[in-house]
């Protein structure tokens, strides 16, 4: 049986009680942070791609992603002033616009989501992977902040392997850089029982958020894992891995999802459930935040449903068999590092993507090519003919930006859906007659 | 090439430059067999362990503003800057089929990503990501950078057949000091009196190790240096400035002329800065490969794809310039698209302003065609150094 679509009153945005749930979490977070003056705790700034959220927890320290922050402006529509701002001050419009947003935040007062301010970090903790913006992004805030910064280098995985050079590199580098200057920074002795404890409940979690994204395997998926998904992965990159809340989320998160598989039924849009899954996708690269509701709404609207995207790869990549392991405490933060999506070399992205056309029964692949990401972009071209030639199914190419406004147009980016939609018919149709 | 004039020197240079083709390097390699070709892209790969393995170092510095690019494009978003596109021009052209080998340095996002985009387009030549230490400890970064270096050696081991020595990479290093020796003293030469050599002509000598046997090429720069010096040439009432940004992605021949043409003496800049990386002489006593480590670590420029840990010392370089060449202030040209060069330059311009230096900035593609604008740009800047100077 089909379930019926509720049209919802656009006031009345529809959410699973899964998200309504990690709202909650992302918010109490955010009060954490922006009470951190008041309760005397300090802060790491850190990025979402390398983020050692465990071994910050060691130290007591409070985990603030610039780029979640930039995220976060971009879904309530300020980035664009933030971004005009960083570039009256100088900031060229050929860069990273997450970079910009966060440095206009910066500039007119670095007020947070809740509206209150977020505070100074007390360390910028420069773990860098998958993305050489991020040295430069922590120059410039350090040049602001004036606070110590941590430098952790994640090696490239050219090659499509991990050297024990790289893991030795990193894990030296956590031993004598990283935990010395977090111990000073916080004051706070470390202890590897302790990280060892997070590490065991980062696993824990990271089964289950594996468990969920691979239920778009199923037809009809019972997941989004694009859009849907950046809700679903949105504590374990971020300041929640490796904690109970996580824990209990992603358990809460599976029951739902299972739930729903049990029912045959379709992922939750904010319009209500979808109805008809008529298009299955893998989507490469990462989302529009500006107009996050109105990109997804061009999907759901033709029954187009996300079953694998590499965006949930980006602070992690698990489905592979990687967990964070308690035995090996650092050398499992090192291959953490090592493993997300865009520390991969484009060779393993390509294999990633075909794999997960076959693996999820997808119709094709779908491109959202980011202005501002160099890391994500450069090479996409070529991504989406190796992906066509070696499934032989069809693959489009969009274009938008993470949270700048000025480069999302949402006629172009409909126009260039549905035709793809349509070349997904014809192939199909192509091959009815073939066969 | 002794007794030559500097007009003979820079048509030759200037020949290689334009040579889309790599004339010079096929004739090389033909010229006995098993010789091999490696190429590589900026910023820098220590092309003594290449020389060591008897092979040709090959820089590829995108294709300029005479490539056409016809297929580049489309595998580049608008978005992207031009050296990329121009490169992948050069290798699906076939203009480096008879390259055995490329080097993608760690530099950023995008020459990142095309090391696995040749992977993909060109399976059966050897490419390799080149990683670099951006932390600079012996025992942390050193160790790292010392492995990648010895992977690199195995391979070019495979590739040339034959184990590379020490002794060979002794010899190597001392060819390569004698070429950085000659260099800066060009460079030396330029910023004491850049009416003799002028940026336009220098970059061009410069250029030409890229593509030269090392050997060759220091002897072009000491030729280049006995003519120059020479040559009875007019002082004009120009400017001294220090062009920065220009590390990957190389301006026109035609910006640099333009520059000079609006007033400017550029007596310091970072074009080609691999033929500079490494500041003095790598010593040739003990373990060759942890010396080009300590070099790197120690010894080397500063530049935007460079991590800076010290934050007193972020931009300092600069400033250091400016006072050892007289200059009187600082172009950022960068290049369009370029993350590095453009996330870097606020901060550098904040150690300029206080610092009390002039600048100015703009961008550049390889293939930039009008420069109208920048000069007229550089001319008021110009201009304007002299008015503030006079007063």
């Amino acid at each position: 049986m089909k379930p019926s679509v509720v049209k919802a009153q656009p006031q009345d945005v529809l959410k699973d009680a899964s998200m309504i749930k990690q709202k909650q979490m992302m918010a109490a977070h955010y009060d954490r942070l922006t009470q951190a003056p008041e309760t005397g705790a300090k802060v790491a700034s850190t990025f979402v791609p390398g983020n050692l959220n465990e071994l910050i927890m060691c130290f007591d320290l409070v985990n603030n992603l610039p780029e979640v922050n930039a995220i976060q402006s971009g879904l309530r529509k300020q980035s664009g002033a933030y971004i005009m701002e960083a570039e009256r001050a100088g900031h060229s419009e050929d860069v990273c616009t997450y970079v910009k947003s966060d440095i206009g935040m910066m500039m007119k007062g670095n007020i947070g989501p809740n509206g209150k301010k977020l505070p100074d970090p007390d360390v910028l903790l420069l773990s860098y992977t998958g993305c050489f913006t991020f040295l430069k992004w922590f120059e410039l805030l350090r040049e602001q902040y004036k606070c110590p910064t941590i430098f952790l280098q994640t090696p490239y995985m050219a090659d499509g392997k991990v050297t024990p050079n790289m893991i030795q590199y990193m894990v030296k580098q956590l031993k004598e850089d990283v935990i010395p200057t977090l111990e000073q920074v916080s004051g706070v002795k470390f202890d590897i029982d302790r990280l060892r404890e997070y590490l065991k409940k980062s696993a824990q979690a990271e089964d289950d958020l594996v468990y969920i994204l691979q239920t778009g395997k199923n037809k009809p998926s019972p997941i989004d894992a694009y859009f849907g998904g950046i809700y679903y992965i949105g504590p374990i990159f971020g300041a929640f891995r490796g904690t109970d809340d996580a824990i209990e989320y992603y358990r809460f998160l599976r029951e739902e999802v299972d739930e729903r598989l049990a029912k045959g039924l379709g992922p939750v849009t904010p319009d209500g459930p979808m109805a008809e899954e008529k298009y299955r996708l893998v989507v490469e690269g990462p989302p529009n935040y500006t107009s996050f509701r109105q990109f997804w709404k061009m999907f759901y609207d033709e029954g187009a449903t996300v079953v694998a995207s590499s965006y949930t790869k980006v602070g992690g990549t698990y489905d592979f068999g990687f967990r964070h392991d308690p035995d090996r405490p650092l050398e499992s933060l090192a291959e953490y590092c090592l493993g997300v999506y865009t520390n991969r070399s484009l060779p393993m992205r390509i294999d990633m993507l075909c794999n997960y056309i076959n693996e999820y029964e997808a119709d094709g692949l779908l491109i959202n090519s980011i202005k501002s990401c160099n890391s994500f972009s450069a090479g996409q071209l070529l991504i989406m003919r190796e992906v066509e030639k070696r499934t032989g199914k069809p693959a489009a190419f969009i274009e938008t930006d993470l949270v700048d406004p000025r480069y999302f147009s949402a006629a172009n980016v409909k126009n260039r859906l549905e035709s793809y939609f349509q070349m997904v018919e014809q192939k199909r149709s192509g091959k009815g007659a073939a066969a | 090439m002794t007794g030559k004039t500097v007009s003979e020197i820079v048509a030759y240079c200037e020949d290689l430059f334009d040579d889309l083709n790599f004339t010079s390097a096929r004739e090389w390699k033909k010229a006995k067999p098993g010789r091999k070709v490696i190429g590589y892209m900026p910023i820098y790969v220590p092309r003594e362990l290449i020389h060591a393995a008897g092979m040709l170092p090959l820089g590829i510095m995108g294709g300029g503003d005479n490539l056409e690019v016809i297929h580049g494009d489309a595998y580049y978003q608008s978005y992207i800057c031009r050296i990329p596109r121009s490169t992948v021009e050069l290798g699906v052209s076939g203009r480096l089929d008879f390259v055995d080998g490329m080097l993608f340095p760690s530099i950023c996002d995008v020459i990142r990503n095309l090391s696995g985009m040749w992977k993909t387009m060109f399976p059966h030549v050897y490419s390799k990501y080149f990683d670099v230490p951006q932390t600079y400890k012996d025992e942390i970064g050193g160790v790292f950078y010392t492995g990648e270096m010895r992977e690199l050696l195995h391979d070019l081991e495979e590739i040339a057949g034959h184990e590379i020595t020490d002794d060979d990479i002794r010899a190597s290093i001392e060819v390569y000091n004698e070429n950085r020796r000659a260099i800066a003293e060009l460079y030396a030469l330029r910023a004491q009196k850049p009416w003799q050599a002028p940026a336009s002509e220098a970059y061009l000598v410069i250029r030409a190790g890229l593509v030269l046997p090392v050997e060759e090429h220091t002897k072009v720069v000491r030729d280049y240096i006995a003519a120059a010096a020479a040559e009875e040439r007019p002082l004009k009432d120009n400017s001294r400035v220090i062009l920065t940004g220009m590390f990957c992605e190389q301006p026109p021949l035609n910006l640099i002329k333009s520059l000079e043409l609006s007033g400017c003496y550029i007596v310091d800049d970072d074009f080609v800065l691999v033929s500079r990386w490494l500041i003095g002489d790598v010593p040739t006593e003990g373990d060759p490969v942890h010396n080009l480590s300590q070099a790197f670590l120690h010894r080397s420029m500063s530049t935007a794809a460079k991590y800076e840990p010290n934050q007193v010392e972020k931009g300092q370089f600069l400033v250091r310039a400016v006072k050892a060449t007289g200059a009187e202030g600082v172009i950022f040209a960068s290049t369009s698209f370029c993350d590095p060069a453009l996330l870097d330059r606020p901060i550098l311009q904040n150690v300029l302003k206080q610092a009390g230096i002039p600048y100015i900035a703009f961008k550049y593609a390889e293939n930039s065609g009008q420069m109208q604008p920048i000069r007229e740009q550089a001319g008021t800047f110009v201009d304007s150094i002299k008015l503030w100077s006079a007063a």
